[in-house]
Formats: C-alpha cells, sequence, structure tokens
C-alpha cells in the first residue's frame, strides 16, 4: 500500500470514527444494561406475575379479554394485542388515547387469559429500562433522534471498514496478536486498539447495520403502509368509517385457516399503524426457529370478518425482523447475552483507545 | 505481486478465521435451541476470549 493511499485511509478512519465516538459511547453504554433488560426488570419487581391457578383452567376468549381491558381503562382504544413469551396465560394489551395514538403515548399491560385480571406492568411504560432505551432508540428527540443515530451507525460502519483496511499496513511486521508491552504506552494501546478491533469485527459490523437497520424502522412500516398496505386497502379507500368492530373472537381460528402451519404474534387493531381503519392485521410468524422472526399480516375485515388479504412480506421487513434478534442478542440463552455484554465493552475500549491514540499523536504533531 | 499478496495472507488470515466463526456463530443461534446455542457460544467465545486475554496480558 502507498503512504498516500494509507494517509487517505487514515483521514476516513479519523473522521468517521471520531465523529460518532460520542453517540457510540452512549449507545454501548445504554445497550450493555439492556442487554439483561429482562432480569433486571425482574429484580426491579416491575415484571408482573401472574396467579397460581391449575393448568387446565380455561381461557377468556379474545372479545371478552377486549372488554375486560376496556373496562380497566375506560375511554381509550385498544391498539395491540400479543402474547407473552414467557408465560402463555399472559395476553399484552396496548391501548391509548386513539388507535392511531404514537408508541411512546401508549399505555401497556397485561391481561391473564384466565381470568382477565389486568396486571400492570410498568417495565413497559417507564422505568430504568425504558429510560435507557429511549435513550438508545431515540435520546428522546423522536424520528429526528433515530435518524441521527442511524447516520451515527452508518459512520461507524465506514469507521470499521477503514480501520479493517489500515490494518494491514500496521500489522505487515507484526505477529497476530503481539501487544508491544515494553515499548510505550501508546505503541501498547495501538496494538491493543487493533487486535480488540480485528477480532470484534464482525460482531460490530453486524450489531452496527442491525442498529441502522431497526432505527430506519418507521421509515420501513410508512413504506410497507404505501407499498403493500395501500394496495391491499384499495377497495375500501371510499368505504364509510367503520362504526361497529365485529367482535375479536374468532379472530386467531380465521388467521390460522389463511396461514396454515404459521403461529399468531399479535393482533393490531383497526386504526394502528400496522393495519387499516377497516382491518383488523393478524401478524402471524412462521413455526420454525428462524422463521419466528418473520411476521405475514393476515388482514381481516373488521365488519364482517372476512380475509381481505395475506399480505406479501417486502424483503425490508424480513430485513427489519431479522435484525431485531441480531442487535438485541437475546437468541442465544444467558451464554450469548455475556458474550454479548464481554463484546460491548471490548467494542467500548476500542471506541476509547481509538480517541487516546488520535489525542496522542496530536499532541505529538504539534510540539 | 507475489510478495504483497502472502503479506495479505499472513496479516488477515486469523482474522478471518475467527471472522468467519463469529459469523457462524451469530447465524447458528437463530436456527434453533441448544446444540445451535452452544455453536454460537463457541463462535463468540473466541473474540471474547481473545479480546479479554490481550488486555488482561501485561509485561511480565
Amino acid at each position: 500500500m502507498k503512504s498516500k493511499t494509507i494517509r487517505r485511509w487514515s483521514f476516513i478512519h479519523t473522521w468517521t470514527s471520531l465523529i460518532c465516538t460520542v453517540f457510540l459511547l452512549m449507545l454501548a453504554l445504554t445497550g450493555l444494561p439492556l442487554i439483561f433488560h429482562h432480569e433486571i426488570d425482574h429484580l426491579l419487581g416491575n415484571e408482573p406475575e401472574l396467579k397460581q391457578m391449575p393448568a387446565d383452567t380455561p381461557q377468556l376468549n379474545l372479545e371478552q379479554l377486549v372488554a375486560k381491558a376496556q373496562a380497566h381503562r375506560p375511554g381509550e382504544a385498544m391498539q395491540y394485542l400479543a402474547w407473552d413469551e414467557d408465560d402463555k396465560n399472559g395476553v399484552i394489551a396496548i391501548m391509548a388515547a386513539t388507535a392511531g395514538t404514537e408508541p411512546n403515548s401508549s399505555h401497556t399491560f397485561m391481561l391473564d387469559a384466565r381470568t382477565g385480571e389486568a396486571v400492570e406492568t410498568p417495565s413497559a411504560n417507564g422505568g430504568l429500562t425504558m429510560f435507557l432505551l429511549r435513550l438508545h432508540v431515540d435520546m428522546f428527540a423522536g424520528l429526528p433522534g433515530k435518524l441521527l443515530l442511524a447516520f451515527m451507525g452508518i459512520l461507524f460502519v465506514l469507521a470499521i471498514i477503514s480501520g479493517t483496511v489500515l490494518y494491514l499496513p500496521f500489522m505487515r511486521r507484526l505477529k497476530f496478536a503481539t501487544v508491544r508491552q515494553d515499548k510505550s504506552t501508546r505503541l501498547r494501546w495501538l496494538d491493543l486498539h487493533n487486535l480488540i478491533g480485528v477480532v470484534t469485527l464482525t460482531w460490530a459490523l453486524v450489531v452496527g447495520v442491525t442498529g441502522v437497520i431497526s432505527a430506519c424502522a418507521d421509515l420501513i412500516i410508512a413504506a410497507w403502509r404505501t407499498d403493500s398496505l395501500s394496495a391491499m386497502i384499495e377497495p375500501y379507500k371510499n368505504a364509510p368509517p367503520l362504526t361497529l368492530r365485529a367482535p375479536a373472537t374468532d379472530l386467531l381460528k380465521i388467521a390460522e385457516k389463511a396461514a396454515p402451519g404459521m403461529e399468531p404474534d399479535f393482533i393490531a387493531f383497526p386504526g394502528t399503524r400496522f393495519s387499516s381503519e377497516h382491518h383488523y392485521a393478524v401478524f402471524m410468524k412462521g413455526s420454525t426457529h428462524l422463521t419466528s422472526h418473520l411476521l405475514t399480516p393476515v388482514l381481516i375485515d373488521a365488519g364482517n370478518l372476512s380475509v381481505t388479504a395475506i399480505a406479501a412480506r417486502p424483503w425490508y421487513m424480513d430485513a427489519m425482523g431479522m435484525s431485531q434478534p441480531l442487535h438485541f442478542g437475546d437468541y442465544g440463552g444467558m451464554p450469548m447475552k455475556i458474550l454479548w455484554a464481554v463484546l460491548d465493552v471490548l467494542t467500548i475500549i476500542v471506541l476509547g483507545s481509538g480517541v487516546y491514540l488520535w489525542l496522542v499523536r496530536r499532541k505529538a504533531a504539534k510540539s | 505481486m507475489k510478495p504483497r499478496q502472502s503479506n495479505f495472507w499472513k496479516v488477515f488470515g486469523i482474522p478471518l478465521g475467527i471472522g468467519l466463526l463469529s459469523a457462524a456463530g451469530l447465524f447458528a443461534a437463530l436456527l434453533g435451541d441448544g446444540f445451535w446455542d452452544s455453536l454460537s457460544w463457541i463462535g463468540l467465545g473466541i473474540p471474547a476470549v481473545i479480546g479479554v486475554l490481550g488486555l488482561a496480558r501485561r509485561r511480565s
């Protein structure tokens, strides 16, 4: 590599990383506890436990549950129903002032599917982990915050690529994993920066890219609404507003018949951003491990319960679905979470040593 | 051209192997539980251990 080429890549590496470092440090620091948010919420007592009841206690039907939810929060609109992953008797309900209310103003709670008793889930509405999550997702700045972080994520990816290119000239005369201990502090940290940077490369790229995709979720959902949803609900364009919602009782049966072999993940009620003004959308997930992250919506007419369409999944919705586990690190048990945390701390060290190396070099250049 | 190429593999050979193992680990746990999860622990454990060892090693 010519020295001019090295200088160019070095310039790219320095500036892409310097610009994104503060944000990446914030993301890595808030992300660290978020890896364990389940465990933390459990310890804080913010996650509800449902009552012990005989195992064969029958469950209420969906419309009965909706009625219980509405009795719990009178005057509010039902937005979503979902199923708890840990407890099959837990049904998560999300309600808000109107169906179209933005997600951060919604209220999430849990219903006991056997009794319809409402149980509050403080961790889904506020508290420490929610505060960290909002910082991590949009810094309390809504869409502009998300897009800014997405841009920082792209700079991070560029910094990783340029760093990898520079690894070659730096390591040409050194054996892999050489850390020169006795020359100077700067050299030791330069070698550590190179070593840790290059071994965590794949993980950091995957978490970085999936983070950028997740940060663009609002745009992806908006694209889905204009691309695919609007075509499916075309016949309803001039239909009068829905006045009487048909009962939700049989939604799962209808959806399972329309999409055989799939399992329900959540139901979007009419008027939410995952549905139309005239439809229930039952989001079905695949039944294998891999396809359980891919969602297929079944649109069901909320007036007469006929199936309007089984939506095709555009590639970008699949990309968004697959990004979530790969970003959160929650798909391989506790050992994976711990490794995720170790790799996160190593990334913090790469970021910190990068700033240190830049400061030392700048000081040297000045004097 | 020749010395340059051997340089490339000398420098990037091991990192590339680690990268591929990490990628396989990240993917493995998406496919199933149990056995697949443990594959992911190996794949991600290798970079984590090398990184931590590098930090822990001090001048003797």
